[in-house]
């Protein structure tokens, strides 16, 4: 067997065991729903550890106390607003990766449609100046063409 | 006309270069606290040296004090250390530390070996006072007024300039 079977056959030895594993772990629906509600939660609040990954994503030691934190907050009946109130109340706004539209993140979310807008005119401007411009087949009168064949055969 | 069209995209180029411009000068690490000019959270916990007693945010009112979120396994606090026992030794302002996350025997033994600055140092076993203050990066400093208001955060360890910039002239304004 080449190294690469071997490499491909241990990887499916393991998936099967995981599976196993997973399938002899008894979750109730309701439990995979309050993780499922969790994951996604923790995929919109940022580790403020590793700047650029979610809680859910991060290994740092923070974004575990995070997880945890939210997690209890959950099962105290919490929801999904009032957990990130919670935390935007210690962490500021930049715990979310969604920001909320303020005066202060206006440009935030406007400016990608402005900058839109902006190219749309700019598009249609110079559309129409060039329907405005004449044709260049016509301009190109039999000698001008006489002129270039010579350009290119000499 | 003609000149507008060298004129715009100058214009714009000289924007998005004073935009990047700022932005290199910024610390990304640095997320602005929102929790300056409001109440410190409180907090009562177990006293690094003497376990039986608590040290509460509520019996600091009155003074104005730094709170330093520590470590024994923290690297930067060892930067910041020698400045943090200048600041005691001056008896400016008395300096509280929050054991973050650490052993409490180890940060006793941390504190024998490098000096003690602080009045007394709370241990923050779980880090849920941490999470409280918005600690992310340790060490971190806090200012807090008479009113048990937090006027300042230091992200980071403190710096000499921080110290004599920043930290003291607010001190020296708020006990007055």
């Amino acid at each position: 067997m080449t190294r690469a079977r071997a490499n491909v056959c241990a990887v499916f030895a393991m998936l099967a065991l995981s599976a196993g594993a997973h399938g002899a772990k008894m979750d109730s629906p309701a439990d995979l729903a309050f993780d499922a509600r969790m994951r996604e939660l923790e995929s919109e609040l940022r580790c403020l550890v590793c700047q650029n990954q979610t809680l859910a994503d991060s290994n740092a030691d923070l974004a575990d106390d995070l997880r945890r934190e939210v997690r209890t907050l959950a099962r105290s009946g919490k929801s999904d607003d009032e957990i990130k109130a919670y935390l935007v109340q210690r962490y500021g706004d930049f715990v979310l990766y969604r920001p909320p539209v303020r005066r202060s993140t206006l440009l935030l979310w406007g400016g990608p449609f402005a900058l839109l807008a902006g190219g749309a005119l700019l598009w249609s401007v110079v559309l129409r100046r060039r329907q405005r411009l004449p044709d260049p087949t016509v301009v190109a009168g039999d000698d001008a063409l006489e002129r270039a064949r010579r350009a290119l055969d000499g | 006309m003609k000149a507008l069209r060298w004129a715009v995209p100058l214009l714009i180029f000289a924007v998005l270069i004073a935009f990047l411009w700022v932005g290199l000068g910024r610390d990304p690490r640095e997320v602005p606290s929102p929790l300056i000019g409001k109440p410190a959270p409180s907090f009562a916990l177990a006293r690094l040296h003497d376990a039986e007693a608590r040290l509460s945010s509520d019996e600091l009112k009155g003074t104005v004090w730094l709170l330093n979120v520590w470590a024994s396994w923290c690297v930067s606090c060892r930067v910041e250390h020698p400045l943090l026992m200048q600041l005691a030794e001056s008896k400016v302002v008395p300096i509280y530390g929050l054991d973050y996350k650490d052993k409490p025997d180890a940060g006793r033994t941390w504190l024998a070996q490098n000096g003690n600055p602080y009045t007394a140092s709370a241990v923050d076993l779980d880090g849920r006072v941490g999470i409280d203050y918005g600690v992310y990066g340790v060490p971190e400093t806090f200012v807090v007024d008479k009113q048990g208001i937090v006027r300042y955060k230091q992200i980071g360890p403190i710096t000499a300039e921080a110290l004599k910039d920043k930290i003291l002239p607010l001190v020296r304004e708020l006990q007055r």
